[in-house]
């Protein structure tokens, strides 16, 4: 009886509304701008931190990355020659994974300017000396082939390991294990191809720009063939740096020691070196960052939704108002056969939520089909939750609750005699 | 509430009152002014009955009208429908009392256009906490009574004058209730339509149900079997019909 009874105040409250085809219509956009954006504007901002908190999560959680820094620039800029002497030293190194508590592993790369070539084909990639950790630290996935062994590191072996999308570009139509590079002056054999970075397929990446082309080597051979000068050649002045370590990659045992080895290496490295000529990137931190920044996105976004659909509310109420007003002779006709008081409240209040509750829907279906569009045309990651529809569609009955309120209480409050008579 | 009464009566020589007023008072503040829109008014209207209540404009009929369709309230008095005590209700049971005791028809037969004929005729029972078995087949009942079994699922605007009130009459009769009240109830009806009406009123009358028909016009007034004059907020005169001659003035 109870459902039934409200079945039939739904299917009466829609047949009210279809009286007024275009008002009613007109009176849903508010309520569906509104329940469209939420959604669109959830999916995209869900998107974009997730591929943000991707990205840092590739970096490692529970890792601790040190970087070499070049310092302001001191000195002549005109000098025909100059070393420049900066950055983690081996000593740093020895320290940290020789007397910090917590650290399960440390890692250090030193980078080499050379250029990679392979027969006519020539790219600049990021060359990476390294010792075999480096892979299980930053969680690398192996393409092909191998990675590089303690053993490639005792022997200073001339092996290197290739990035994909070097190898790609190196060897557009061929497997790369097995062939020989150029690595500056010198010959290395490719033993292994890691996979890249960003997710294979969506973007092809320049292998000379910095995110897409990596080479690795053992850390031994490049120290005895490379050395730690890294010589560039810039118009007409050649610039020498000299930079024992790039990077130490530390990786905690546990998450929770991720801080106190954060902080003992910014003590550390203060106390040793005189000039601030590293950085240290701690994606734990990072991480938190973001989620901060989401929080805050999310608010802001929350409280445009809010504002817009608060707007459509009170532009269903102003309706509604008018509704009540034009309606009060039926208002006083219901009444004065036998409909109570609480009966007239329900009317409205279901023909309003009817009202709120269709541009929800509608707005749902709006809603999901910007972020399709946005994945499609502008190549930004979406994601909808599937709680977002339900919620936002929730939002929109929640709307039409609570501004159907005060016109149903009016139109219930109405003197029977005075609705009767009025014209 | 009583239920199974005869549905065609034959009138017994005292019939039970089912619409006792005794005393009513009903004022109206207008500003500063305080109007006595019905001035001590007394009155019993018996079982089967017929009357028509007619009186000049600010004779206080419209009010004995809201009064007796409990749709307003007196100031004073005691106003009795089938022995229950109107004044101790509150709103909502009012309300309901309204929907199963009282046939309304109005001047602008006032059906809801959103809902069609059928709808419209089982509007009271809608309201009611319980609906009795076998509404439907009653509603279809009536409409076929009222002449317009064909026409159903017409919505009212697709209807003439004469066939909505006809809708409007079924719609009264759809609870059984104790009394009929009918505020002029063939005003805006053309003379022979209105005179179907009436007939269909006299058919009514016939079976036995109570009927009371608010009219200024003297025409319509005649067709009742009884005739109730007001003025200045009371009664000015009672014209007992010629069935009823010379019976019981005893309920004043």
């Amino acid at each position: 009886m109870r459902s039934s009874s409200l079945a039939r105040a739904v299917r009466l409250g829609v047949s009210s509304l279809l009286l007024h085809k275009l008002r009613s219509f007109l009176t849903t956009l508010g309520v569906l701008f509104g329940v469209a954006s939420v959604i669109a504007m959830l999916a995209v901002g869900e998107g974009a931190s997730a591929e943000a908190q991707d990205q840092i999560r590739r970096l490692g959680s529970r890792n601790v990355i040190l970087r070499s820094v070049k310092p302001p620039q001191v000195g002549d800029e005109d000098a025909e020659m100059r070393v420049l002497s900066y950055g983690l030293t081996r000593d740093d190194f020895e320290r940290i994974s020789e007397t910090f508590p917590g650290v399960e592993q440390s890692v250090p790369v030193l980078q080499t300017p050379a250029e990679v070539r392979s027969g006519q084909l020539l790219c600049r990639p990021r060359v990476l000396c390294t010792p075999h950790l480096f892979q299980s630290v930053t969680r690398r996935d192996l393409f092909s082939g191998r990675f590089l062994t303690e053993q490639d590191e005792a022997s200073r072996s001339l092996v290197c390991v290739l990035g994909y999308e070097v190898a790609r570009f190196l060897f557009p139509f061929d497997t790369a294990l097995g062939e020989r590079v150029k690595v500056g002056e010198h010959y290395l054999e490719v033993v292994g191809v890691l996979h890249s970075r960003i997710p294979v397929g969506t973007v092809t990446l320049d292998p000379s720009s910095e995110a897409g082309g990596e080479v690795f080597m053992p850390l031994s051979t490049g120290r005895a063939y490379f050395g730690e000068r890294q010589t560039q050649m810039r118009s007409g002045s050649m610039d020498i740096q000299e930079v024992q370590l790039h990077e130490i990659i530390v990786a905690a045992e546990r998450d929770i020691d991720v801080p106190v080895i954060a902080a003992a290496c910014r003590s550390m490295l203060k106390r040793e070196h005189d000039e601030k000529d590293y950085e240290v990137i701690v994606p734990l931190e990072l991480l938190a960052r973001a989620e901060e920044t989401k929080r805050i996105f999310n608010i802001v976004l929350g409280s445009i939704a809010g504002i817009s659909l608060l707007v459509g509310g009170i532009g269903i109420m102003n309706v509604m108002l008018a509704t009540v007003t034009e309606r009060t002779r039926e208002i006083g006709i219901r009444r004065a056969l036998g409909a109570k008081r609480k009966h007239i409240v329900t009317q409205f209040l279901v023909e309003t939520m009817v009202l709120s509750g269709a541009g929800g829907v509608v707005g749902v279906g709006v809603g999901l089909l910007i972020p399709w569009i946005v994945e499609r045309t502008a190549e930004l990651e979406t994601i909808v939750e599937p709680a977002a529809p339900i919620f936002a569609f929730g939002i929109s009955v929640l709307v039409g609750i609570v501004f159907g309120l005060y016109p149903a209480w009016r139109a219930a409050n109405m003197d029977p005699v005075e609705a009767l008579r009025h014209e | 509430m009583e239920s199974a009464q005869p549905k065609a009566g034959e009138v017994t020589s005292t019939p039970e009152p089912v619409a006792e007023l005794s005393e009513i008072t009903r004022m109206y503040r207008m500003g500063e002014e305080e109007v006595l829109a019905l001035d001590g008014f007394s009155f019993t209207f018996r079982k089967g009955e017929y009357w028509a209540i007619m009186g000049s404009s600010g004779s206080g009929k419209s009010t004995l009208l809201n009064i007796l369709g409990c749709v307003d309230r007196p100031t004073g008095g005691s106003y009795r429908v089938r022995g229950h005590e109107v004044a101790d209700l509150d709103d909502d049971e009012l309300s309901t009392f309204r929907g199963a005791e009282l046939g309304f028809i109005f001047q602008s037969y006032n059906l809801i256009p959103q809902l069609d004929v059928l709808e419209n005729i089982l509007m009271p029972v809608m309201y009611q906490d319980e609906v009795p078995e076998g509404i439907q087949e009653r509603a279809l009942g009536l409409a076929k009574r009222v002449g317009l079994g064909d026409r159903l699922h017409h919505r009212p605007m697709q209807l003439s004058g004469g066939q909505q009130q006809r809708v409007a009459i079924a719609r009264s009769l759809i609870n059984d209730p104790a009394l009929i009240l009918a505020d002029e109830a063939t005003g805006n009806l053309d003379s022979k339509t209105a005179d179907e009406i009436l007939e269909l009123f006299d058919e009514l009358h016939a079976e036995g149900k109570t009927i009371l028909l608010v009219t200024h016009e003297a025409e319509v007034g005649r067709r009742a079997e009884n005739i109730l004059r007001l003025k200045d907020g009371n009664i000015e005169s009672v014209e007992r019909g010629a069935k009823r001659h010379g019976e019981a003035a005893d309920a004043q």
